[in-house]
């Protein structure tokens, strides 16, 4: 017997709240859930303080009217909701908009350095989207700054429980580079716990908590050119299928306009929009500013018409419309997907982002350091004498897990979903900003939920069925053993990456996402044959092959949803299907897993707008997105 | 333009290993985690490394490059010649668990010794008001993105195993100043800093300064700052002096 | 250099790797020239400073900052812009024995040549990444290197050498008539003046002391700014600690050279 095949001793662990994911969400969620006295677990897939957040780099945008003080929660709403073309859940959008400001001041009290207002405010800068400047932001690192304070903060109360008990973990325990492969159910269907093997060592772990906050993030790592870090291999999302509950609008992926094209290591990387809030403009091979030939109808009004009107905004915005660079993201990666399609691209297949010629070498280093930094670095271009190359990188999926608005509640009993991995908050297309502040309202009420509902439990805790547990090892062990024509994990992943940029990629076309769907198949019989060389002990192949069987369950959702939404909308673009159909809009594509763990898809109406919601809306804005059927309703409630 | 470029990396566990030799093609543009990667998924599947962002953002592939702490994902290939054979180990400080991955469970371990932020009394949430000013000094060292590079290069726990448990190393230090500089921090970090975190331990030889990727002056900014602000604690009596005279007056 | 590292990068369980450092660039030019340096400028200053000869031009007034201020009745008529309080003067010790060690404890306690020396005199380390050969290390926690922290005090002896030294420029712009006259003697110790004083505000003291310790910046907007400009100068510490160690010996030498005939003073004004 084999080191690899070895029987396991299976540790165990015992908590009220089972977190999984330590980004900005998970670690809200963790902090919630343990200040309301709960014994908290998180679960890391990597090193603690590493997790993607990081990579944020714009703000979090709440409405703290400190730049402006004209805003507020309601022109938040409406901003979310427009960039979601209106198919967010406006639950979400509402709770989101109205309670960003309290979770951005609540960092504040954690130890959180924002860039300053002369009054010693909280500043607030520019964005993709936002009518008034919203983020709050540190230089371009607010990510890291974020990730950094929840890292603090849970030590604090580690402290604190330190002081009390004699131990740092006896509420809150981090475990890291620990990755989950099942979540773990008692025989009437509730959550009991997860199983997970830490990445060290291989040896698997069984987590009891009747309460378990999914917060694993995104799926970027199934695309090839993707901002996103390896750990974004889709597990929150094929957990929570696997395990019964429902994925919702999986077709909506965010390209972020602007990623580094090139050297081609890097390709992906992305590039701040704050580049473009400060100034930076796009232009083609021929040196033209190409994004006024893109403005939408529905967004007509709101943006500039001409170059000047464009960059008087930067100075005056409240007299001035907004320059097109700062259109939502959707709009921006088309345009510049046209461009380059269209042969006015750079020489390493992007559009020019300069900002050189637009603001002096100083003000760009204090401003966007990091952007500075990384070009500098990787690309030895030095942003402030040259433009950048950029072009579109799969940056976020807007799709997700289905929860309830209000708890973060998933419809399996115990599980809940928060931040990226979740679904409904951004509709079709995410506004810069809105994520960071989605971790922290979703996170929180996440948290929230799930003390509620292990409140609610009293002492009927749901135990963890044995041959799950065993049956799940065994799969992850059997990836060591010998098998006919082998496959390499590695190769597996490079294929489906290579695949779903070119096939379900930003512009899609029906024939293509069919061609998807049969590629998946053969992908999903080659993955049967996976063998994994070496051992247990930090193996990344093994690691990977694990993470690969929820890549390939969430890119046929993906793809699947792709097929069946015939029309344009954020960030699924049909090349077959150009229009936004208003009847769509009141369409949410739903796909859960049938008895034999195949994919069922249905529509399913999206949640009605309510009343009150809805009059935040001037007429004319809503009859771009409802149907006439809605707005008939609308205005006889209004008699 | 590729070529095939000569790598010694370093295989093993905590009870062996050794430098394994390996030829790998190159390309255009690459940095050194771009060859390991190749390395992994074409020649040696099992090869352990710690990585994320792959932007110089995260912290977490960090390793020796010919000697030198570096990031793996922030070395250019660009850097070395094609002849060169580019040597890359794991941290020399910390105990190795795999290849080029280290046990660095000593950071976290410090990084909670650091008491944390004390947040002032009586000032509700949004109401904190704190100026550019008072802010710049600390916000250079939340740029840190915990690699431990750092932690790994300061010799005074590289090469002295023994002096781990009572010197936090620079990253920490730095954190120690960082909340001492903070304006709206309620606690007095001093006579921590010089008795639990050791900063006397610290002679100020620079290397953390040198091998950080985010290029913060560690040394300058934070190390000795917090040497002078214990010495105006510790060492002053000028200073106590004109602190009586000024209460005194008051 | 067999080392034994043991208790070091050899210690259990770290990754096992024989040699010292894998570093393959020349690290060890930086200590070595440094130490040389150093070497050097000390043995220069000894012996110049213990010499009592050739240290002032009369004619024009220049007087070497190696025996500044010069107090005794050996000093030569001219020299003693502070009087004379003492009498005659023993041979081999430096007229400026009241001051120079204070120079010497100032730089020898400064944040930059401390990390200069202990690199390059101790070895500990002698280049990153690169294993110090020492078994036992405790830094500056104990007695004698916790002195180091006394650093602020010769900080302040220095300012008043300083001003002493500057007092001594404005004796040197004088022509051989008594009236005023500038000659390449006076621009040099007049360049070596600044480069003094950019020296001495630019230290990690004066830059804790003037705003440093402060948290709230902006209560003391005038402290603030002055801790900006020290900030200024403190980036370029390294770079004046040794421009002075060169511009002293340049004034030296050439006040040394006017002094005993070897050549004469290039006269711009009378």
């Amino acid at each position: 017997m084999t080191e690899s095949t070895e029987p396991t001793e299976l540790e165990t662990h015992d908590f009220d709240v089972l977190v999984i994911g330590a980004g900005g969400a998970g670690l809200r969620a963790a902090i919630e859930a343990r200040e309301q006295g709960l014994k908290t677990g998180v679960i890391c897939k990597s090193l603690f303080g590493k997790a993607h957040t990081v990579m944020a780099e714009g703000g979090i945008a709440a409405s703290m009217g400190n730049a402006n003080p004209k805003d507020n929660w309601e022109v938040h709403f409406r901003d979310t909701m427009r960039g979601g073309k209106f198919l967010n859940n406006p639950r979400m959008a509402e709770l989101h908009a109205k309670e960003a400001p309290q979770r951005v001041w609540e960092l504040e009290t954690y130890g959180a350095l924002f860039d300053r207002t002369d009054e010693g405010k909280i500043s607030q800068r520019n964005f993709g989207g936002h009518e008034y400047p919203r983020l709050a932001h540190v230089g371009d690192r607010t990510g890291l700054e974020l990730i950094r304070t929840l890292q603090q903060k849970v030590v604090s109360l580690q402290q604190e429980d330190k002081r009390e008990t004699g131990d740092y973990f006896t509420k809150l325990e981090v475990f890291a580079e620990t990755t989950v492969t099942d979540l773990l159910k008692d025989d009437a269907g509730r959550i009991a716990g997860a199983l997970a093997y830490d990445r060290e060592y291989g040896k698997f772990r069984v987590y009891r908590a009747p309460a378990v906050v999914l917060a694993t993030g995104g799926i970027g790592k199934a695309f090839k050119v993707t901002s996103n870090s390896w750990e974004y291999t889709g597990d929150g999302a094929a957990l929570a299928l696997r395990s019964g509950a429902a994925l919702i609008n999986m077709e909506f992926i965010q390209f972020h306009p602007t990623g580094m094209v090139w050297p081609p290591s890097v390709k992906g990387i992305l590039v701040t929009e704050s580049v473009r809030g400060d100034g930076g403009v796009l232009r083609n091979s021929e040196g033209k500013r190409f994004m006024f030939d893109y403005v939408p109808d529905v967004f007509r009004s709101q943006y500039a018409d001409t170059e000047e009107e464009a960059d008087r905004w930067y100075k005056d915005p409240e007299n001035n419309k907004r320059p097109p660079e700062l259109l939502p993201r959707d709009e921006v990666a088309r345009a510049i997907n046209n461009e380059v399609k269209e042969g006015r691209g750079s020489p390493h297949g992007g559009v020019f982002l300069d900002v050189s010629s637009r603001l002096p070498a100083d003000e760009i280093i204090r401003r966007l350091p990091s952007m500075h930094h990384q070009f500098k670095e990787l690309a030895d271009v030095d942003i402030t004498a040259e433009p950048m190359e950029v072009g579109p990188t799969c940056h976020y999926v807007m799709g997700g897990i289905e929860v309830d608005p209000d708890t973060a509640a998933t419809s399996v009993p115990g599980l809940f979903a928060a931040g990226e991995v979740a679904g409904g908050m951004h509709g079709s297309n995410r506004l810069g900003g809105n994520s960071l502040s989605d971790l922290l309202v979703f996170g929180r009420r996440a948290g929230t939920g799930a003390v509620e509902y292990v409140a609610g439990l009293g002492n009927s805790r749901p135990a963890v069925n044995d041959g799950d547990v065993q049956r799940a090892v065994e799969w992850s062990l059997g990836l060591f053993e010998e098998r006919e024509h082998p496959e390499n994990p590695y190769d597996l992943h490079h294929a489906l990456q290579d695949q779903m940029n070119d096939l379900v990629g930003i512009i899609r076309r029906e024939a293509e996402v069919r061609e998807a769907l049969t590629v998946l198949d053969e992908l999903d019989e080659r993955a049967k044959r996976v063998v994994v060389q070496g051992n247990r002990h930090f193996n990344p192949g093994w690691h990977l092959a694990m993470d690969l069987r929820n890549m390939l369950l969430v890119c046929r959702c993906v793809a699947l949803a792709a097929l069946e939404r015939t029309e344009s909308r954020g960030g699924h673009t049909r090349e077959d299907h150009p229009a936004m159909d208003p009847q769509w809009r009141k369409v949410n594509l739903v796909e859960t897993l049938d008895g034999d763990g195949r994919v069922e898809l249905k529509r399913q109406p999206v949640p009605e707008i309510r009343q009150d919601l809805l009059d935040l809306f001037e007429r004319s804005e809503l009859a771009k997105y409802l149907t006439e059927e809605e707005l008939q309703r609308r205005a006889g409630d209004e008699s | 333009m590729s070529y095939q470029g000569s790598f010694r990396v370093w295989r093993g566990d905590d009870q062996s290993g050794g430098l394994v030799d390996y030829r790998v093609e190159v390309n255009e543009g690459e940095v050194v985690l771009d060859i390991i990667h190749r390395l992994q998924a074409t020649q040696a599947p099992d090869l352990a490394v710690r990585w994320n962002c792959k932007a110089g953002k995260c912290g977490s592939c960090s390793a020796e490059i010919n000697g030198k702490p570096r990031l793996l994902c922030m070395t250019r290939m660009s850097t070395f010649t094609e002849d060169e054979t580019i040597t890359v180990t794991p941290l020399r400080t910390f105990p190795v668990e795999k290849d080029l991955v280290t046990d660095v469970s000593f950071n976290y371990e410090k990084s909670r010794e650091i008491p944390a932020f004390a947040p002032p009394e009586g000032v509700a949430p949004g109401d904190y008001r704190m100026s550019q000013w008072d802010v710049e000094r600390s916000q250079e060292f939340r740029k840190c993105i915990e690699c431990f590079l750092c932690q790994d290069v300061c010799h005074v726990v590289r090469d002295h195993e023994d002096n781990k448990q009572h010197f936090a190393g620079p990253r920490f230090l730095m954190r120690i100043t960082e909340l001492d500089m903070h304006p709206l921090d309620a606690a007095d970090r001093r006579e921590a800093a010089r008795t639990e975190h050791g900063i006397g331990w610290c002679n100020i030889t620079k290397c953390c300064t040198e091998v950080c990727p985010e290029h913060i002056k560690i040394t300058d900014n934070a190390l000795i700052p917090l040497k002078e602000r214990v010495a105006d604690r510790y060492y002053d009596p000028i200073v106590w002096l004109g602190n009586k005279i000024r209460r005194r007056s008051t | 250099m067999a080392t034994d590292l043991s208790g070091g990068v050899d210690a259990p369980g770290r990754a096992q790797i024989p040699e010292r450092t894998l570093r393959v660039d020349r690290w060890w030019i930086q200590p070595l020239v440094t130490f040389i340096c150093f070497t050097a400028w000390l043995l220069y200053g000894l012996i110049r400073a213990s010499m009592q000869k050739d240290y002032f031009v009369a004619d024009y007034g220049y007087l070497t900052p190696f025996a500044s201020p010069c107090l005794s009745t050996s000093c030569e008529p001219g020299s003693t812009h502070f009087g004379t309080p003492f009498g005659q003067w023993p041979p081999l010790i430096p007229f400026a024995v009241l001051t120079l060690p204070f120079l010497l404890l100032f730089r020898l306690t400064c944040y930059y040549y401390r990390k200069a020396y202990y690199r390059s005199f101790w070895l500990s380390p002698p280049a990153c990444a690169v294993a110090e050969p020492h078994k036992k290390y405790t830094g500056e926690t104990r007695f004698p290197l916790v002195m180091q922290n006394l650093h602020r005090y010769f900080f302040y002896a220095a300012v008043i050498v300083s001003l002493i030294n500057t007092y001594d420029v404005f004796h040197a712009f004088k022509g051989k008539d008594g009236g005023f006259g500038i000659g390449l003697g006076s621009l040099i110790l007049l360049a070596n003046v600044v480069l003094l004083w950019c020296y001495t505000l630019g230290c990690h003291s004066c830059r804790n002391l003037i705003g440093g310790r402060l948290n709230h910046f902006s209560r003391h907007p005038l402290r603030y700014k002055a801790w900006g400009w020290v900030s200024k100068l403190n980036a370029k510490h390294m770079l004046f600690a040794w421009v002075t160690l060169g511009s002293l010996v340049v004034t030296d030498a050439y006040i040394a050279l006017v002094a005993s005939g070897t050549i004469s003073d290039l006269r711009i004004i009378n």
